[in-house]
């Protein structure tokens, strides 16, 4: 065989480090200009524009439009971001181009009305996202599905939500579930079992690990809720018996009335404060609750967005 | 070596200018001064926004057309010419006649871009009636393009060293458009798992990231750019051109040329 002439070899030498070296250096650009896609995704503010810049590829369009809403969420959730401009345009984007789109109108919904910094705190847009999706696609159950969903856990709006899980349940091929969730939300709308039997259904059957991680968490603290709202029920008793708080879980469990250290979800054993309150122990790590909070800190507030890497 | 490429980048930049290539500038120049008073009507405080955004798009979309309809041609045209015969029967070396080819394109393209920016500014001039510190700014973006432009020929000619030139044309716009998307190609690896996902991440690494290049719109708001950002995207257009024209060269050393 002959062997390669030096040009050869030095020329093969560049290829193989250039190779090596694009990857490393793309993502160390990538890695510097994190936020440039999604500050520029709204060059095209209309979906008509959008139609004509994509040749007609819609659908391709569309998918690149909810991509960058996923990224764009995704990206000021890890921020604990309050503020969230672009997503409602960019989900009308997506969904305009592709009405047929049905997973931007269930996700997107569940992101604009969450409470900030999980979500974009817009129930009204987020209903008025699922509604759009309604009327283009009626025979989706999940949408009506959602619809209720936002309704009964953001709007507070129990009649509105037991009305759309109906309509729903309506719907050829329904999930059974949605009867027994629109009766639910009918009878006993704000009560414990119904949120958890909602968001216990949200959790069996979404497939996006986001939305279960938000469903796990939402069940969290629906226990720590009612887990609070007990003991803090014991503790009035104990209170009525010996007319002081206790200020040990001893006290309580030695006068009959716990079996033992009450731990919240994650484990960690709530703290029992003076004057019988009760707060949890790590109060970052269970977004959502509202009972078991320090002093002066409301469920709304936003802890400092943890260090990056 | 270093006389011969310069004869051989010399002559290409002289064909390109002799095949009428700059013609188009001219074409940019009336387009940008002729529509700049349009822009006023379009809206209140826009102006400068959709003018540097068309100007920086139309330099872009002009220079990446004519980089790869030259590009195609470069070696292509030589052979079938044969005039490629007369320079390789010299002392001239194949590499020396791809990266003088390379070199030509690269410096007709500077010019263009360079004259097209005239114009630019020209037609900013006319609707800010002065320039200010946030158009310096427009030189950064002008500079990134001039960026892709170096990585755009040395793709074309590597293309073109093993397949027609139709379908060198084709693939070198189909690598621009997709390194354009490479931000969108990394966002759809993030929602898949497993294999698929290192294999759409491998992807979106090796297609050149054009979107990195491409800060039109944030100039158009005259916003500055990140020094290290200049710094990092040279360093990966350099990567970029250096591994298309090593693979270019060594193609075309191999190639038969009888």
């Amino acid at each position: 065989m002959k062997p390669a002439s030096s040009i050869t070899r030095v020329f093969t030498a560049l290829l193989v480090v250039c190779i090596i070296a694009i990857p490393l250096t793309a993502r160390r650009l990538n890695d510097m200009r994190p936020h440039a896609t999604l500050q520029d995704v709204l060059y095209i503010k209309s979906a008509k524009a959008a139609r004509y810049v994509s040749l007609g590829y819609t659908g391709l369009a569309a998918s690149i439009y909810w991509t960058r809403a996923v990224q764009y969420f995704g990206t000021k959730h890890i921020e604990r971001d309050r503020r969230y401009e672009l997503l409602e345009p960019l989900l009308t984007l997506a969904t305009d181009l592709d009405p047929q789109l049905t997973v931007a109108y269930e996700f997107g919904s569940v992101f604009l009305s969450q409470p900030p910094p999980e979500g974009a705190g817009k129930p009204e847009a987020a209903v008025a996202l699922v509604e759009r999706g309604i009327q283009r696609n009626p025979n989706r159950w999940r949408l009506y599905y959602y619809l209720g969903f936002i309704h009964y856990s953001e709007r507070k709006d129990y009649a509105a939500a037991a009305e759309a899980f109906e309509r729903g349940s309506r719907v050829p091929g329904a999930h059974p579930f949605l009867r027994t969730i629109a009766a639910a939300a009918r009878q006993k709308g704000g009560e414990y079992e119904t949120a958890r039997l909602l968001w216990t259904s949200i959790y069996e059957t979404t497939e996006d690990k986001l939305i279960k991680k938000t469903a796990l968490m939402r069940l969290a603290a629906l226990r720590v809720d009612a887990d609070i709202t007990h003991v803090e029920s014991l503790i009035r008793r104990y209170y009525e018996q010996f007319r002081q708080y206790p200020t040990r879980w001893n006290q309580l469990i030695a006068a009959g009335y716990l079996q033992g250290v009450p731990a919240d979800p994650l484990g960690q054993p709530y703290k029992l404060m003076e004057g019988g309150r009760i707060e949890v122990a790590d109060p970052d790590s269970l977004p959502f609750i509202t009972k078991g909070l320090p002093p002066g800190r409301d469920a709304d507030y936003v802890p400092p967005p943890k260090s990056q890497p | 070596m270093t006389s011969r490429l310069y004869h051989i980048a010399f002559n290409t930049f002289r064909e390109a200018v002799r095949d009428r290539v700059l013609y188009n500038l001219v074409f940019f120049a009336l387009l940008m001064v002729g529509s700049a008073p349009l822009f006023s009507t379009i809206s209140i405080g826009l102006e400068r926004i959709v003018l540097v955004n068309l100007g920086l798009t139309a330099i872009t979309l002009f220079g990446v057309v004519i980089a790869i309809f030259i590009g195609i041609g470069l070696v292509s045209k030589e052979i079938e010419k044969r005039t490629l015969y007369t320079v390789l029967s010299r002392p001239v070396r194949r590499w020396e006649f791809i990266v003088g080819k390379y070199l030509g394109l690269a410096a007709t393209l500077i010019v263009n871009a360079g004259f097209m920016a005239l114009g630019l500014f020209a037609a900013v001039l006319f609707v800010q009636r002065s320039l200010g510190m946030q158009d310096t700014y427009i030189l950064i973006a002008l500079y990134f393009i001039v960026l892709q432009f170096l990585v755009i020929i040395a793709i074309t000619l590597l293309f073109s060293s093993f397949s027609s030139p139709l379908l060198s044309a084709i693939f070198a716009f189909g690598v621009f458009v997709i390194g354009n998307f490479a931000d969108d190609i990394r966002g759809f690896a993030s929602l898949t798992e497993g294999v698929q996902r290192w294999l759409i991440t491998a992807v979106s690494y090796m297609v050149p990231n054009f979107g990195s290049m491409n800060v039109v719109s944030q100039v158009a708001h005259g916003q500055g750019v990140a020094l290290g950002l200049v710094a990092m995207n040279t360093l990966y257009a350099a990567l970029y051109l250096l591994a298309a024209l090593s693979g270019a060269i060594l193609i075309f050393e191999k190639r038969n040329l009888k």
